[in-house]
């Protein structure tokens, strides 16, 4: 690499020409740069990480801290803050180290393979009630909307136990938190305040009658040690599963629909073969080249990474996504494999860290996917590939709407 | 095929238990791993590997021996 191109610094998040493709920056940087200068929406600098070998080691090594909080880490969003990273929901638990292993077993008993798989007709049903009123409102129609969207929401209001009907609420919070771009620090507080007052309220609720949700659960839990969860800890863990539960799979709904469609002849093998929804919705993760931001970490001390030494203050952003597209960590990365078999992709994360809900996630992608496959067989997009545009400045990346017909 | 697993590592992901359920199981206070069947049989091998690689923890380790 020339001293002109190791100096340029790239503006992060890197756009893409077409919703569902790749960045061209990507396979680039893989080969040439796997630790790039990039500038963030707050205009702080971070180190990039692109290799499918350098985002595992990064996210595995407890060295690489959530503390981007601290003093030098490089702030994420436009207004300075740190968005869904760096607010008060995230700095409420604990971080990292044992402190967070505790809370983790204490939540992630609720969310085991086998309890989600418990889930999954309830699951289906409701998914069959949403395709219903799709079908009876006639096509086009916006498969985001329609289904990607309420389905998510619902699991996660029934499993904690809030008012589905206070959704547009937790839209209006999930978004001032996830947004990079479009709301000034005053609006960004202000929405948290309501939120965490909000679910402080749910939480003394449950206290005085407890029901046979999540948050009672979490209310009468105890962990190994006798101890249970303070309220600032119920309130910080009650927001952040609404919060996850709301845009990730919700986006991740109509990205995998869209891809599937996008090249139909992928479609039209699932509707030959459903014993392919397992495999088919993890490459649709893998896939995804539209994720969102990626996970910064914050680094105190030196490592070397990608042949690289990076110096104690560094603040790294792992492109989860661009990884899964590396060559050398996949055969045939640049192609959709339905049936790709093992698929260790990085979508959810590896490490300590990775996603407390992957379980859930997966279960609502597969229970969306078989009832699509059942009762729309004949479905399609309603407009060219080309023409499906990205929501912008999120941390989670989504489409704007995804039409189709049947 | 000898298996074994690292429970201080393991994130509770559960994609062992959703792959070969008849070789690891999850304990219900905390979502852990819990091993089954450390010596399973030859036709399970193929999907215990994948289990191995898609741990998100590295908690699985495949041993030959025993």
């Amino acid at each position: 690499m020339s001293h002109s191109e190791s100096d340029q610094v790239l503006s992060y998040p890197i756009s893409s020409a077409a919703a569902l493709e790749p960045p061209a920056e990507w396979e680039r940087l893989r080969d040439q740069c796997p630790v790039a200068r990039v500038k963030l929406p707050s205009g702080d600098e971070a180190s990039l990480l692109t290799r499918y070998d350098d985002v595992k080691q990064v996210l595995s090594d407890p060295r690489f801290t959530r503390r981007l909080s601290a003093v030098g880490a490089a702030r994420v969003s436009a207004d300075g803050s740190g968005g869904v990273f760096n607010g008060s929901m995230a700095n409420t638990l604990p971080q990292g180290g044992e402190g967070h292993q505790r809370w983790r077993r204490m939540v992630g008993r609720w969310f085991t393979a086998k309890r989600m798989a418990a889930l999954r007709p309830g699951i289906e049903e409701m998914a069959d009630r949403l395709v219903d009123e799709m079908v009876e409102r006639g096509h086009p129609a916006d498969l985001k909307a329609s289904l990607g969207f309420p389905l998510p929401v619902w699991v996660i209001c029934d499993l904690l136990g809030v008012p589905d009907s206070d959704r547009d609420k937790f839209a209006h919070w999930s978004d001032t938190l996830l947004n990079l771009t479009r709301y000034t620090q005053a609006e960004i507080d202000a929405a948290q305040r309501e939120f965490a007052s909000y679910m402080a309220g749910q939480v003394a609720a449950r206290r005085a009658e407890p029901g046979e949700d999540l948050l009672s659960e979490l209310i009468a839990g105890t962990d190994a040690d006798g101890g249970g969860l303070t309220d600032a800890e119920l309130v910080g863990t009650g927001q952040g599963l609404l919060v996850a539960g709301h845009e990730t799979t919700a986006n991740m709904i109509g990205k995998m629909a869209g891809m599937l469609l996008a090249d139909r002849r992928l479609w039209e093998r699932l509707v030959a073969d459903r014993s392919l929804v397992r495999s088919a919705v993890e490459e649709a993760l893998r896939y995804d080249a539209n994720p969102g931001f990626g996970m910064p970490r914050y680094l105190d001390q030196e490592v070397e990474v990608g042949g690289a030494v990076l110096p104690p203050g560094t603040t790294v952003v792992c492109s989860m996504a661009a990884a899964n597209r590396d060559e050398y960590a996949f055969d045939g990365a640049g192609e959709m494999d339905l049936g790709r078999s093992p698929n260790p992709h990085l979508a959810f994360g590896v490490g300590p860290h990775s996603c407390l809900g992957q379980a859930l996630a997966r279960t609502e992608l597969q229970a969306v996917l078989s009832v699509l496959l059942r009762r729309l067989p004949s479905l399609e997009l309603a407009v060219p590939a080309r023409e499906l545009r990205r929501v912008e400045g999120l941390v989670v990346g989504g489409l704007r709407e995804l039409p189709v017909r049947w | 095929m000898k298996v074994t697993v690292d429970e201080a590592m393991c994130c509770g992901a559960g994609q062992c238990v959703l792959l070969a359920p008849d070789v690891f199981d999850q304990r219900d206070e905390d979502g852990v791993v819990v091993l089954l069947d450390a010596a399973p049989p030859e036709p399970l091998h193929a999907v215990v590997r994948e289990a191995a690689s898609v741990c998100p923890a590295a908690a699985i380790s495949l041993g030959e021996g025993a």
